[in-house]
């Protein structure tokens, strides 16, 4: 087995309308029962984090610019890391993650093993 | 209390009590002149009192007895008696005298800090069970055995073991320091679940000692919260746990000693003396901000005190699930929240999952699958049902799945 890291981006998350309460609460249970199912399996390592969006960027000289750094559908809203037996399987589990639900896309990126 | 079942109510009670004093005075590696010397204590009981009746207060003449077999040994093993005058480090008196201190006190303290002891890291989860059923709840080896479908043989070899491992690593008997309880609470607490989780799930037929085990196991989790150190939000909710658990224990065997699945309980045999005891070391396990699987596990035996079958009953259990998956994985929790994954979002979505989780060499696994099949495809189902029962080694088991496929 090996292990992956899945990233998720939100492309739409700036300018998506407020959400309701309950429209939130889906929105957890969607992700809790995707992580849930992956879990299930003995396939999740970590249940990782969510990244809030603003952030700084630190460069060479002392420069430091504050975000959104990048265009907004480039920055990561969160990540996860995942067991498989391929790369392959790994991005099948991504298939039903929420984000996608959403117009976001998951990038899936194999670790490289320590020993 | 009826003559012929005092005595071994007496040993069950006082044996482990006199135990823990006489240890914590002699140092935890003479556990077996301790055992010896109440064991003694015992015989004489069994015969004296055969002989010429019942003594006023039973307790106060073993306690008595078993001090005068202390001292007596302590006479004739001069050697061993100045090693623990030298260890308890008396300050001044001449011939100082060697209390053999039976207060309902120092029994509490004795029995908290040998529970510590005996969770000690270097002896295996195991080995804790066997020597915490032994010394802390009074069990004999067959006792053991019979509970874990072992023989006495196997039994004693860990017991003698896990003693050996106590005088090798020289594990004191003292009050817990608060890094100790830090880093040992979690070992005790997983010691208390694994001696509960004997007694509840165990296939021997012996419903009586195993009702036993669950009994002791609280007792245990109980002292822990009397005491301000180990109150901690954890302990609480092992103890949840163990209520809201023990509250089906009349409901899920017959007469027999056959097993009842939770469908078809009575529940009004379930105890709700139980359950609001469960409920309140719930409430008080929710101080803090751990939410550990114990947390986690209380919460759903919570849910299951809840007999009609609800949307919010089985989508909590359903979320419950999905955190404890998500600290901590076993089989039994992803079969269990598959089934909750079908109460709450539909067969459909939980046969999908089923397939995915690869568990073909356990039978609860096509029972589950038979389980979701029911309805939708009968052949199917019977299908799973006939593979669970090839699987299924115990007869409880065979007798379940019997059950399910006679009813498609």
């Amino acid at each position: 087995m090996e292990e992956f890291l899945l990233v998720f981006r939100n492309e739409t998350e700036s300018n998506e309308p407020p959400q309701s309460p309950e429209q939130l609460q889906h929105r957890m249970k969607y992700w809790q029962d995707w992580m849930g199912n992956i879990a299930a399996q003995n396939k999740l390592v970590s249940a990782g984090n969510r990244l809030t969006a603003e952030g700084k960027v630190v460069k060479q000289n002392n420069v430091v610019t504050n975000g959104p750094y990048v265009e907004m559908k480039e920055a990561i809203g969160g990540y996860i890391i995942v067991r498989a037996h391929s790369l392959d399987e790994a991005a099948e589990l991504a298939k039903d993650c929420p984000i996608l639900k959403i117009g976001g896309n998951v990038e899936v990126r194999t670790l490289v093993p320590m020993d | 209390m009826q003559e012929q079942t005092l005595l071994p109510h007496l040993f069950r009670t006082e044996y482990r009590k006199i135990i823990s004093v006489l240890c914590k005075l002699f140092g935890i590696e003479h556990l077996e002149i301790a055992e010896d010397i109440v064991s003694d204590t015992f015989l004489l009981a069994s015969e004296t009192w055969g002989q010429k009746g019942l003594p006023a207060n039973p307790t106060a003449w073993l306690y008595r007895v078993s001090k005068n077999k202390t001292l007596d040994f302590l006479k004739h093993h001069r050697l061993f008696r100045e090693k623990i005058i030298a260890e308890i480090s008396t300050t001044s008196a001449e011939f100082p005298d060697i209390e053999i201190d039976l207060s309902a006190k120092n029994i509490y303290d004795s029995q908290l800090q040998m529970m510590f002891a005996v969770c000690h890291p270097s002896i295996s989860s195991q080995d804790q069970i066997c020597l915490s059923l032994n010394v802390l709840c009074g069990f004999g080896a067959e006792e053991i055995a019979d509970a874990f479908l072992s023989n006495k043989e196997v039994i004693y070899k860990r017991l003698s073991r896990a003693k050996e491992k106590l005088r090798q690593e020289n594990i004191k008997i003292e009050p817990p320091s608060p890094t100790a309880i830090d880093k040992r609470l979690e070992t005790v607490l997983t010691t208390l679940y694994l001696l509960f989780s004997e007694g509840y799930y165990s296939t021997s037929k012996n419903t009586l000692l195993r009702k036993d085990l669950c009994i002791e196991a609280i007792r245990l989790n109980v002292m822990l919260t009397e005491n301000e150190q180990t109150d901690l939000p954890l302990t609480n909710a092992l103890l949840s746990l163990m209520c809201f658990h023990s509250s089906r224990f009349e409901a899920r065997t017959n007469e027999k000693g056959e097993f009842i699945i939770y469908e078809e309980q009575d529940e009004s045999l379930w105890n709700k003396e139980l359950i609001q005891k469960g409920e309140y070391y719930l409430n008080r396990s929710s101080q803090g901000r751990q939410l550990s699987r114990f947390h986690l596990e209380a919460g759903i035996a919570y849910w299951h005190t809840h007999k009609a079958d609800t949307p919010e009953k089985w989508e909590n259990i359903l979320q419950l699930y999905n955190r404890l998956l998500q600290i901590e994985y076993s089989p039994i929790a992803a079969l269990n929240r598959t089934y909750a994954l079908a109460k709450a979002n539909g067969v459909a979505q939980a046969i999908q999952e089923a397939e995915k989780l690869q568990l073909s060499d356990n039978h609860f696994y096509f029972t589950l699958l038979g389980e979701l099949y029911k309805n939708l495809d009968p052949e199917k189902a019977r299908a799973h049902f006939s593979t669970a029962l090839s699987l299924a080694k115990s007869k409880a088991d065979q007798k379940t799945i019997q059950g399910k496929m006679d009813k498609l």
